[in-house]
């Protein structure tokens, strides 16, 4: 019966998003406004299924729901909406919506493929203390860099607007060039901590469940490669200035990186990295 | 009643024509004064700015009243009515309210779709409420006209995207640095657009201003303006460090400035972004610095054709507005419509009242004294048939048909009634 009211709630929430989605896909083509506002209310109304979702299925299985690819995929989109809404109401950017939501429904899709069964009897490694520190440091961190390549796209069209000095299109309702270079240098900013955190907590967490703290797991090269290309992107635009429109290509690089290492570590590579 | 606009405007009138029938803040107060205890119209509101002088107003008989405002004009002016005779624009009824909708959103302007009109219009109405110059009629066509100027922006794109140059320059930089306030702006060179620029960015809140210019005397003269600071010509590539913003204007005949010694300097500043706006011609700037990343170099044609291409995108969004100017004139007259008949009705009731009254009276004073609850059901029997004999024809009238006017003017006739509307109808 529970099984059932989570997926049905999680139904809700992925249907939601979905026409959230397609709302701000409208709103790029349209000449009028409002449709934003549109989908940004049915995201927050998906949003509150989704919470109901991953509510349920704690409960259910003791534990915070990120144990298979279904509820990591499903907790990555929940993060990255909780960015989302704090950026948009924080911000009031324009088109954001449009180009956010499709990233979330994306991934709230991949979660949808995947078995939604609930890990009711954890393996003795995922019973710490630090493996909740550990996935929500890392959800988070994952979430900020999404944004980033979100708002990285965001930046190369209005810079391409203005370089090609064909101010039609979207000029006029994409946000300004600063606004997007800042946010995505505060969304990388708070990325890296992040994951540089989860990182930290997953080597101690490591020790103390294997005994060991590195084991050149997929999951943990490419976690480094990861943090090496943001520390990367972070010291070009510090010593060098590489901000604009290098700055956003960089960030939407790092983007696949994390996608890459999210899914394609789990599905192609092995990794002995329980999800998280 | 009738809508009228009477008026000169850009279209018709040149400019030395509109002038002499302008009507300053002095002179308005007693036009709408004169008006008024002359009873040349009920209701005015006059819109008077420098390319129009119109006079929107409601009369009772067209073709007289109209002669007697252009008579008007001609005597308040003290200006022989020859001068209006080719200029003059005349509207009435429909075409009087689309006028006024159409100038309210900016659909009429010279500057498609510019802003300023409406804010004139509402100041011209201000005055006009000020020294109750209008009633029933025009404030409903006031307020319908401010909802139709507010939906045709809202809902077009009649007002979006700057139309001329240095508008452009300023919703350009805009996009590049979102808030204009703070930053730092470097004028090289001097001349009539790039000082209107600059102003324009000033008054966006631009603060720090740099003047350099080959001959220093106009340098101070324009810091002293902008309240800047100057410094010589030659050290201008010192200034590119850390400026914002520049807008070239000298008259240099080959460019001043290189793409190599630009990418040296941004290095130098970190990519701290650019926004260069060269007015010279022959330009200034080495074109090619457009290339370099966080440089954004416009020249004028660059500018001209963004301004172009607003004005056409205005120019296509205009249909749309125009259509919603249409179906906003049809429910305006609709509305009027229902107002014609509404004295007929008045006066059917009234009469059917009268009679009732009078009937009863008579009956009440035969029938000698009689109980209250008696009293009561005559009055009521007497006007539960009037006001089922009466229903019909008023619920009639109340109708849109076409054969409306007829039907006024019919009842008019059965009832013989004597309204003002039937008065003031020529046949």
């Amino acid at each position: 019966m529970q099984i059932e009211t989570n997926i049905l709630l999680f139904e809700i929430a992925l249907t939601l998003y979905f026409l959230s989605t397609i709302t701000g896909v409208i709103e790029i083509f349209r000449s009028k406004k409002g449709a934003s506002k549109a989908a940004i209310y049915l995201a927050a109304l998906g949003f509150i299924f989704h919470t109901g979702n991953i509510f349920v299925r704690y409960v259910q299985g003791g534990h915070i729901p990120v144990t298979n690819m279904h509820e990591a995929a499903s907790f990555f989109s929940w993060c990255m909406l909780i960015l989302f809404f704090f950026h948009e109401f924080r911000y009031r950017l324009g088109l954001l919506s449009s180009f956010i939501m499709p990233i979330v429904f994306l991934i709230m899709f991949s979660s949808a493929i995947f078995p939604r069964e609930i890990n009711e009897f954890l393996s003795p490694a995922l019973q710490s203390y630090w493996f909740g520190v550990h996935v929500i440091l890392a959800f988070l961190g994952d979430a900020a860099f999404a944004m980033a390549g979100g708002i990285g796209v965001m930046y190369l069209l209005q810079e391409r607007y203005v370089k090609s000095k064909h101010l039609g299109g979207l000029f006029q309702k994409l946000p300004s060039l600063q606004v997007l270079d800042e946010i995505n240098y505060h969304l990388i900013t708070l990325g890296f901590p992040l994951l540089t955190l989860a990182m930290i907590t997953g080597v101690i967490w490591a020790n103390s469940a294997w005994g060991t703290y590195w084991r050149w797991d997929p999951k943990e090269v490419w976690s480094l490669i990861t943090w090496l290309i943001y520390a990367l992107v972070l010291h070009l635009r510090l010593t060098v200035g590489w901000r604009g429109k290098k700055a956003a290509i960089l960030s939407i690089v790092g983007f696949i990186v994390v996608i890459f290492a999210f899914f394609g570590v789990t599905l192609i590579l092995k990794t002995k990295h329980v999800f998280p | 009643m009738n809508i009228i606009v009477v008026g000169l405007n850009h279209n018709k009138a040149s400019v030395e024509v509109r002038e002499k029938f302008a009507f300053d803040s002095e002179k308005l107060p007693n036009a709408l004064k004169h008006l008024k205890e002359s009873k040349i119209s009920t209701e005015n509101v006059i819109l008077s700015t420098c390319n129009r002088v119109e006079m929107y107003a409601s009369v009772k008989n067209l073709d007289t009243d109209v002669e007697k405002i252009i008579h008007f004009l001609s005597d308040f002016h003290n200006v022989p009515q020859q001068a209006l005779d080719d200029s003059l624009v005349i509207y009435q009824g429909p075409e009087a309210v689309r006028h006024i909708f159409r100038v309210a959103s900016g659909l009429d302007s010279v500057v498609l779709g510019e802003p300023q009109i409406l804010g004139q219009l509402k100041d011209a109405y201000g005055i006009s409420l000020q020294h109750k110059s209008t009633s029933t009629l025009l404030n409903r066509l006031m307020k319908k006209t401010f909802s139709v100027a507010k939906r045709t922006r809202t809902e077009t794109g009649i007002g979006k995207g700057a139309v001329n140059i240095s508008f452009a320059a300023v919703e350009l930089a805009k996009k590049i640095f979102e808030d204009l306030s703070g930053k730092s702006f470097m004028l090289m060179g001097a001349g009539e657009m790039a000082e209107l620029a600059a102003r324009h960015l000033i008054g966006n809140g631009v603060e720090d201003v740099t003047i350099t210019n080959r001959t220093l005397a106009r340098a101070e003269e324009l810091a002293q303006e902008f309240g800047g600071k100057v410094i010589p010509f030659e050290n201008f590539m010192e200034e590119l460090l850390h400026l914002d913003i520049a807008i070239c204007s000298t008259g240099a005949p080959n460019y001043i400035l290189r793409k190599e010694q630009l990418h040296t300097i941004m290095k130098e500043r970190k990519q701290k972004p650019m926004f260069i706006f060269d007015i010279s011609v022959p330009r200034n700037i080495d074109p090619e610095i457009n290339d370099l990343d966080n440089v954004y170099l416009y020249d004028v044609d660059d500018l001209k054709d963004v301004a172009d291409a607003n004005a056409e995108e205005r120019g296509r969004e205009a249909d749309k507005a125009e259509k919603i100017v249409e179906a906003e004139v049809q429910s305006f007259l609709k509305w009027q419509n229902s107002l014609v008949a509404t004295p007929t009705i008045v006066a059917i009731r009234e009469k059917a009242e009268e009679i009732r009254k009078e009937e009863l009276d008579k009956t009440l004073r035969k029938l000698g004294p009689l109980e209250e609850d008696k009293i009561k059901a005559i009055e009521y029997l007497s006007s539960s048939i009037m006001n089922k004999l009466i229903h019909p024809p008023t619920a009639a009238l109340k109708s849109v048909e076409e054969d409306r006017e007829i039907m006024i003017d019919m009842a008019n006739r059965l009832f013989k009634l004597e309204t003002e509307e039937n008065n003031g109808k020529k046949k």
